[in-house]
């Protein structure tokens, strides 16, 4: 840190990358993930790298570092890292550097801690490496820091082993160990992307705020283009493996002169926008294979701008003035066609008839019930003597057709619900679960088959969601056999199944490993549907794709419920997404729901005060420079409970000593629409909207 | 990264890293050689490994008898080469056994948990405090000793050994969503157990397999070396260590070659486990 910079006038950039190519072997193929990668982050400069999972961002960063994976290696170009040329350092060098000059902080903060030493030990360490201070003034440097990252206590804190800490915490904890040593750049790899929307927004602005204070450079990875949007100064695109446009993240986001930036930004749905408004924007095709396009375009296969011309030379990144892109027509990129795919092939437009003859899943023409009910549905866990409520008494209603999101920080109990729901886990004594008008059995083993097949689910996490070792054909087959499907009935309606879920004949023979994240997605939504289920439980179906993908497969739900009249329960952490296919929204806090209305008015307000926080932490595309409520403190312990109103330790609109007394009931705030709250409904609404501008200082 | 990467199948990718490991074909090699000794046994022998010659007792290795001959003259080369059977029949077959017990057991277990579990899982591990060949030699005596009760204590004896890898992986397995969209489909346990889980922990199974097989077989020449293994007049090596070990201070040659023999193929044995393992890493 303090030799190099002495002799130049002006100090170098914090990382300068020129020419990059970057192989992985994989047998005895060599793969280029990135190519011909040229990157420049000033001093004090944010500079956001995006694109989705699979275009080499994370692969930029570990090379900015020189750690890349072992069959990983730099076969062309230039890393320079404050002046220093990476490649031409000793290993003794080397890690000097990585101690003193750049940092890096990964995605998930459990399994960035050592979780069998205290925090101040992992703290300390860094000092004592960096700066060969002794233990004792290590300690107090490290809570110095803890407090510049706005912990209260860091003596507790230090004293704590990372599992006592909460997910917000840790990674506060880690980004204070990244810039103990005030290193020139500080690589964030999708910081906040573990973490709920409340906690993203609060590290987010830690993260903006640090980077004021410190004036530090950053290369902020992130998949998330609200995010980039909010938090860089400069943005680089990246698309398989090639940086596809560059500039200041106003202009990009403003006007993206790539039409792989421009699907991008098309495939967020929008804030307010609803499924009945029409189909979500995607990019059509496949990220090709590494390496894969020579000569050509890379993004000529999925663009709707392309003509002959991409498919015979690859463009060069041109120079817009003060932004590049690499494209033949950078004017052109805003006029892209607006793509979704084409709707389900006419095959597929009658499986409930076709198939489930006994008919008891879904009655149509009786819309008086509701089609899944609940009453005191409640769980309670024992944790080491003590009770723990998962769920408490939550009432739900679902009509035929309909969709209710589930919103909700995690630890609200939302995939608990849904365990409850399918009788994956067993209910306390007293709750009740209606399908059609009949009492459920609590377990899924004393179901009947018809109930069985009723209440389906799609899982968050398609990877594990399907048996590794089945065939797609295998996977869809088992769940139709179970609906009383055998031989060539079998066969027809698995290829129906399997249309309707966009796959091809020959996806069937395929095992998961062999598919995307999405079309893994599409195999557990095919699976869902094969009994024609009433009421389908969506967890965090999206959560694990991509943005394109997530459009994708968005559409395909909502389809699928407009052709089967199936309902859904639809969990998610992205309030736009459960804008988008919910008719009715419930958020829970700690296992109660605290508001339960229409889409509509949940959003537009009245809202419950904890409803407002999480609405203002959305970070969008459109106000990159949102107002937000801060949400004070961590979600209380479930293990301790708060007394009164469960949320009245982090309520910002706290009234007094009743919210510590006394549960608010559900109060009705309008048709169909009720809040938990002792402020009247009335007055919630009025001051929802004057609150948010009162914060925007 | 893989996210791009054409799809390659599977079996193939795995033949790939196997053709390439030296330790899977060097394993491979030693228990093909044994095993070819072991099929063809008398017929490739260089002489009769059962017939005794008094005029040549003890003879030191020579052109014609390479390996030197034992006490009663009998050549040794051939009875090394015959040696191989028994033990190649019984310990494969104990282990073997042993899996499929094993892994039934460690399937129920590891998937049904509750009472079960933990009463078979203490079982388990009282069995695993005591010394296995103490355990297998009282029921040797009390059962009689042959072949076929070999085979059936050492497979009982692994049970326990094995029902605890492959608990420990079911129990990871059963936490995967595909089970639980196992359940609300409607398929039983024995269904989910066996048709869902099983391929997924087989892996798992065969390794754990193949590394008992080396014990297996320095366990069977234990248990033959003190009498209770595999009986007379079998050329086995264990039992020929046996009655000639007073020996092996002026005649090594009756002792060395069937010792190296064991060694050799417990070494080969452990060559190919090390192999499948990183085969089945990928």
């Amino acid at each position: 840190m303090s030799a190099a910079p002495a002799a130049s006038l002006e100090r170098p950039d914090a990382l300068r990358i020129e020419h990059l190519d970057v192989v992985y072997r994989i047998g005895v193929r060599e793969l280029r993930v990135l190519s011909d990668l040229c990157l420049t982050i000033r001093r004090g400069e944010s500079y956001g790298l995006v694109g989705e999972s699979g275009c080499g961002k994370s692969t930029a960063a570990f090379a900015a570092i020189r750690y890349l994976a072992r069959n990983g290696r730099v076969s062309g170009g230039r890393i320079l890292v404050d002046g220093r040329d990476l490649m031409a350092l000793s290993p003794g060098e080397l890690r000097r550097l990585r101690t003193q000059s750049v940092s890096m902080v990964y995605q998930d903060p459990a399994r960035a801690l050592n979780p069998s030493l205290r925090i101040g030990r992992q703290m300390a360490e860094v000092f004592e490496a960096a700066e060969g201070l002794g233990p004792a003034a290590s300690l107090e440097r490290a809570a110095q820091m803890l407090s510049r990252v706005q912990i209260a206590g860091p003596e507790r804190v230090l004293k704590s082993y990372p599992h006592e800490l909460s997910g917000g915490m840790q990674q506060r904890v880690i980004i204070a160990m990244a810039l103990s040593t005030n290193p020139a750049l500080l690589i964030l790899d999708e910081p906040t992307t573990g973490l709920d929307a409340t906690v993203e927004a609060e590290v987010l602005e830690l993260i903006g705020r640090l980077h004021a204070e410190f004036d530090n450079s950053i290369l902020f990875i992130s998949h998330n283009l609200p995010v980039v949007a909010r938090m860089c100064d400069r943005v680089g695109v990246l698309y398989a493996g090639e940086l596809v446009e560059e500039g200041p993240a106003a202009s990009v986001f403003r006007e993206p002169r790539h039409p792989y930036t421009v699907g991008l930004m098309r495939c967020i749905p929008a804030f307010g926008r609803r499924k009945n408004h029409g189909r979500l924007s995607t990019i059509p095709g496949f990220l090709p294979a590494p390496g894969s396009v020579v000569g050509r375009c890379v993004f000529e296969g999925r663009c709707g701008n392309a003509t002959e011309r991409c498919a015979r030379e690859a463009p060069p990144l041109v120079d817009l003035g003060g932004r590049l892109a690499r494209c033949f027509y950078p004017e052109r990129a805003q006029d892209l066609p607006r793509q979704s795919e084409t709707p389900a092939p006419p095959a597929t437009s009658a499986p409930a008839g076709t198939s489930a003859p006994p008919g008891t899943s879904a009655p149509p023409g009786t819309p008086a019930r509701p089609l899944l009910r609940t009453r005191n549905l409640s769980k309670t866990y024992q944790v080491s003597g003590k009770s723990f409520q998962a769920v408490h008494q939550v009432a739900i209603d679902l009509d035929a057709g309909e969709t209710l999101g589930l919103v909700g920080e995690s630890g609200s109990g939302k995939s608990s619900l849904a365990k409850l729901l399918l009788g994956l886990s067993v209910p306390d004594g007293g709750s009740e679960i209606e399908f059609a008008g009949e009492a459920l059995p609590a377990r899924a083993h004393d179901r009947t088959p018809a109930q069985l097949k009723a209440l389906q689910i799609v899982f968050q996490n398609p990877g594990s969601a399907l048996n590794r070792s089945q065939t797609v054909r295998r996977l869809i087959g088992r769940s139709l056999r179970r609906a009383g499907l055998f031989g060539r009935a079998r066969e027809t309606r698995l290829r129906e199944l399997a249309a309707s879920v966009r796959l091809t004949p020959r996806h069937l023979d395929e095992k998961p490993r062999q598919l995307s994240g999405g079309l893994k997605q599409r195999v557990g939504i095919a699976r869902a549907f094969a009994g024609a289920p009433g009421v389908v439980v969506c967890d965090e179906p999206t959560s694990a794709l991509d943005v394109s993908v997530q459009s994708a497969i968005l559409n395909l739900l909502v389809e699928l419920q407009n052709e089967q009249h199936v309902s859904y329960v639809f969990i998610s952490h992205d309030l736009n997404v459960v804008h988008y296919v919910s008719d009715r929204i419930a958020v829970l806090y700690l296992g109660r729901l605290l508001e339960i209305g229409p889409s509509e008015s949940v959003f537009s307000g009245p809202h419950h005060p904890y409803t407002e926080a999480l609405l203002s932490a959305i970070p969008s595309l459109e106000d990159a420079a949102v107002k937000r409520i801060r949400l004070t403190g961590e979600l209380p312990n479930a293990l301790n409970l708060p007394s009164g109103c469960v949320f009245h330790t982090r309520c910002p609109r706290k009234l007094g000593e009743i919210c510590e007394r006394q549960e608010p009931p559900l109060h009705p705030a309008g048709e169909g629409h009720a809040i938990r709250c002792h402020i009247p409904a009335a007055e919630l609404g009025q001051r929802s909207s004057s609150r948010v501008s009162d914060r925007s200082s | 990264m893989s996210a791009g990467i054409a799809p390659v199948s599977l079996a193939r990718e795995r033949l790939n890293v196997a053709l390439r490991s030296s330790t899977l074909i060097a394993g491979l090699a030693i228990l093909t050689f044994w095993i070819v000794c072991a099929l063809l046994g008398a017929r490739i022998a260089p002489q009769d490994p059962y017939a005794d010659n008094l005029l040549a007792t003890l003879a030191p290795p020579s052109p014609a008898h390479w390996f030197g001959t034992d006490q009663l003259g009998r050549d040794i080369l051939s009875r090394v080469i015959v040696g191989a059977r028994d033990i190649l029949i019984v310990a494969p077959l104990a282990t073997l056994l042993g899996t499929v017990l094993g892994t039934c057991l460690g399937l129920c277990i590891g998937y049904l948990r509750g009472a079960l579990d933990d009463v078979v899982s203490r079982v388990i591990e009282a069995v695993q405090a005591l010394p296995l060949v103490i355990v297998a030699l009282m029921a040797l005596a009390a059962v009689g000793t042959s072949n076929t009760t070999v085979v059936l204590v050492i497979g009982f004896v692994f049970t326990p050994l094995i029902a605890r890898t492959v608990r420990a992986a079911v129990l990871v397995e059963s936490d995967l969503d595909y089970v639980a969209a196992a359940q609300l489909r409607g398929d039983g346990a024995l269904a989910i157990m066996f048709i869902e889980i099983l391929p997924n922990v087989l892996p798992i199974a065969v390794v754990e397999m193949t590394v008992r097989l080396g014990y297996a077989i320095f366990f069977v020449a234990s248990l033959s070396f003190i009498g209770f293994g595999i009986q007379p007049p079998s050329a086995d090596w264990g039992i020929a260590i046996a009655e000639n070990y007073s020996l092996i201070g002026s005649y090594w040659w009756t002792v060395l070659f069937d010792a190296g023999a064991t060694a050799s193929l417990v070494i080969g044995v452990n060559l190919v486990t090390d192999g499948m393992s990183s085969v089945f890493e990928t």
